[in-house]
């Protein structure tokens, strides 16, 4: 049944969903009131679980830590600052090789101060080892909380379900939650391999010396790897039990002949897709839900054909340009006529993506050789004559 | 069909309510809709935006709703704000809390408005100056979009006993004051 729900507030409902038995998180600014829905759950009596009200990101990625080593279902959510001050914790959690889900409400990073959206914070623990998947709207988000657990059970890597801040987690729509049998049926009771037991005692996260640093990194960058099939299985399953797949790795819309395409994450997509329809523009849109492990095959298969192709993010690595953008344009590299790619930065720190952008940006692609990378929505006459 | 509603009011308004509480009754009534906000400064008495749209198919865009076809101000003396009354569309209307009549402020800001006294009937009814729910059932009856009912049984997911009664009074006073259906054509040229 379809029913007006806040982001913020399905996320929570899914999570509960998904029976999670130890949620932690640090309750004030940049959180979202994702976890405050939990909380109130838990204190409702509508879900069994220890909710740990911690002092900062940084505990609260460390309690959740600790319980899904000692074989709890575990979750938290953070974003911006939050997921920085995080970092440190993300990175033990992932070397650990620790199933969890964290949701990260994409927000700007200080400074200067914003509290709107862009991925600034999820691109830049980006290399901590976790897979991160991109939701367009929020039916995803509550389907990709659920995928995202099933796929960190069956690959013990951790889950960042990214979600854009405000333009999702602060919008109500109308929304389909699954049935508590439904959620049951395709995530059974967690058993972690590697839990900690008095009985069998072992150490996690220990030191570990030049002899098997590598080769600790090369089977982590192997489960990333293979986590791939793992996460169009999740999807594709789910579409079984529920009616709503979303592409697996990657979602693609419009002509498969169309000479031009623009890959996005997130939300802008539906902006994007309404522009492409109500216009009808002969292109194809793409979207990563994938952006680690990063879907190389399935990124060049759809790129087959495309002399073009448009790369709208939202964050950018200063000095470098697109992060998306270039990591593109690398796997597109290895085909044998790859699109010239043009990587652009929009919608930062929540500055609004119109729907007229898809016009915009495939005009200005028209006759121009590929670009670098440029901030696409910049108004130069708001700077100073020597950063124009 | 595709409606767009811009709401524009202060912090402590409701103005972000106001905004859900239209998308709720949409959605219970089988319509697709999406409400959200523009934050700025959270504080009270700070100029706050919201965006409503209804469509009877599923909404994907994601941008702000720039040429409303319907414009609610919950406070007159925004309409001195740059861009509140901003890109209305051609065959838009305006709905403003004011205690002057429609004639006295459509006159004052040069464009058609219609007039709703709905701090004072907040006042009288809810012993608040909360004008939201009463311009939402004020917008429901001039455009007919949907019955104030809905409006009603939406706010009981928020409230109960005394505060929703008080509620279901106000929203019926409020219809009571304005011209049902006179927004028809409004609404079936944005739908167009």
């Amino acid at each position: 049944m379809r029913q007006a729900l806040e982001g913020s507030q399905a996320l929570a409902r899914a999570v509960a969903l998904c029976r999670p038995q130890v949620v932690s998180a640090y309750p004030i600014t940049p959180q979202t009131h994702i976890v405050e829905n939990i909380s109130k759950l838990v204190a409702d009596g509508e879900l069994k679980c220890e909710f740990v009200s911690v002092e900062s990101e940084f505990s609260a990625a460390s309690v959740a830590l600790g319980a899904a080593m000692a074989g709890s279902r575990a979750y938290t959510a953070s974003a911006s600052q939050g997921i920085l001050l995080m970092a440190e914790v993300l990175y033990n959690i992932a070397g650990s090789r620790v199933p969890m889900v964290l949701t990260c409400a994409n927000r700007a990073v200080s400074a200067p101060l914003s509290i709107w959206n862009d991925q600034q914070d999820s691109m830049a623990v980006r290399d901590a080892g976790w897979i991160q998947l991109y939701c367009a709207d929020n039916q995803e988000a509550i389907d990709t909380t659920i995928q995202a657990y099933r796929i960190a059970e069956r690959c013990e890597v951790p889950v960042m379900v990214c979600v854009d801040g405000f333009t999702l987690t602060h919008t109500m729509e109308s929304l389909e939650l699954p049935e508590q049998a439904q959620v049951d049926g395709f995530l059974p009771p967690y058993k972690f391999s590697r839990t900690l037991d008095p009985a069998r005692p072992l150490s996690s996260g220990a030191l570990v010396s030049p002899d098997y640093f590598p080769e600790a990194r090369h089977s982590h960058h192997r489960a990333l790897e293979k986590a791939i099939e793992e996460i169009e299985a999740a999807d594709n399953d789910w579409g079984e039990v529920s009616g709503r797949s979303y592409g697996g790795l990657l979602a693609v819309e419009g002509p498969e002949d169309a000479p031009i395409g623009v890959l996005t994450l997130g939300s802008v997509f539906g902006t994007l897709a309404t522009a492409r329809e109500d216009e009808d523009h002969n292109v194809r849109l793409i979207r990563l839900r994938s952006f680690r492990p990063f879907p190389f095959d399935r990124l060049r298969e759809v790129c087959e054909g495309l002399e073009k192709l448009v790369v709208l993010e939202r964050a950018l690595s200063p000095g470098a340009g697109g992060i998306v953008g270039n990591e593109v344009r690398a796997a597109l590299s290895e085909m044998d006529s790859p699109p010239a790619v043009y990587s652009y930065a929009v919608g930062l720190g929540g500055r609004d993506v119109p729907l007229s952008t898809l016009h915009q940006a495939l005009e200005r692609v028209q006759d121009r050789p590929a670009e670098r990378f440029a901030v696409f929505d910049v108004e130069l006459d708001k700077l100073p004559e020597e950063d124009r | 069909m595709m409606m767009n509603v811009r709401i524009h009011g202060r912090g402590g308004q409701g103005n972000v309510v106001a905004a859900y509480l239209l998308a709720a009754a949409a959605i219970e009534q089988g319509l697709y809709g999406q409400a959200f906000p523009a934050f700025g400064a959270e504080r009270r008495g700070a100029p706050v935006v919201a965006f409503v749209r209804l469509s009877k198919q599923p909404v994907r865009r994601r941008d702000q709703v720039r040429s409303p076809d319907f414009l609610i101000i919950q406070d007159e003396a925004l309409s001195h704000v740059p861009g509140v009354l901003e890109g209305l569309a051609p065959s838009g209307r305006v709905l403003i809390n004011s205690s002057r009549d429609s004639e006295t402020v459509s006159q004052e800001y040069g464009m058609p408005m219609t007039s709703l006294p709905a701090t004072r009937l907040a006042k009288e009814h809810l012993g608040r100056p909360v004008p939201n729910t009463a311009l939402l059932a004020a917008f429901l009856t001039l455009t007919g979009t949907f019955p104030v009912e809905a409006l009603i049984k939406a706010l009981g997911d928020r409230f109960t006993g005394k505060v929703l009664e008080k509620n279901t009074n106000l929203i019926n006073a409020a219809a009571a004051q304005v011209e049902a259906g006179s927004w028809k054509e409004q609404l079936h040229a944005a739908s167009a």
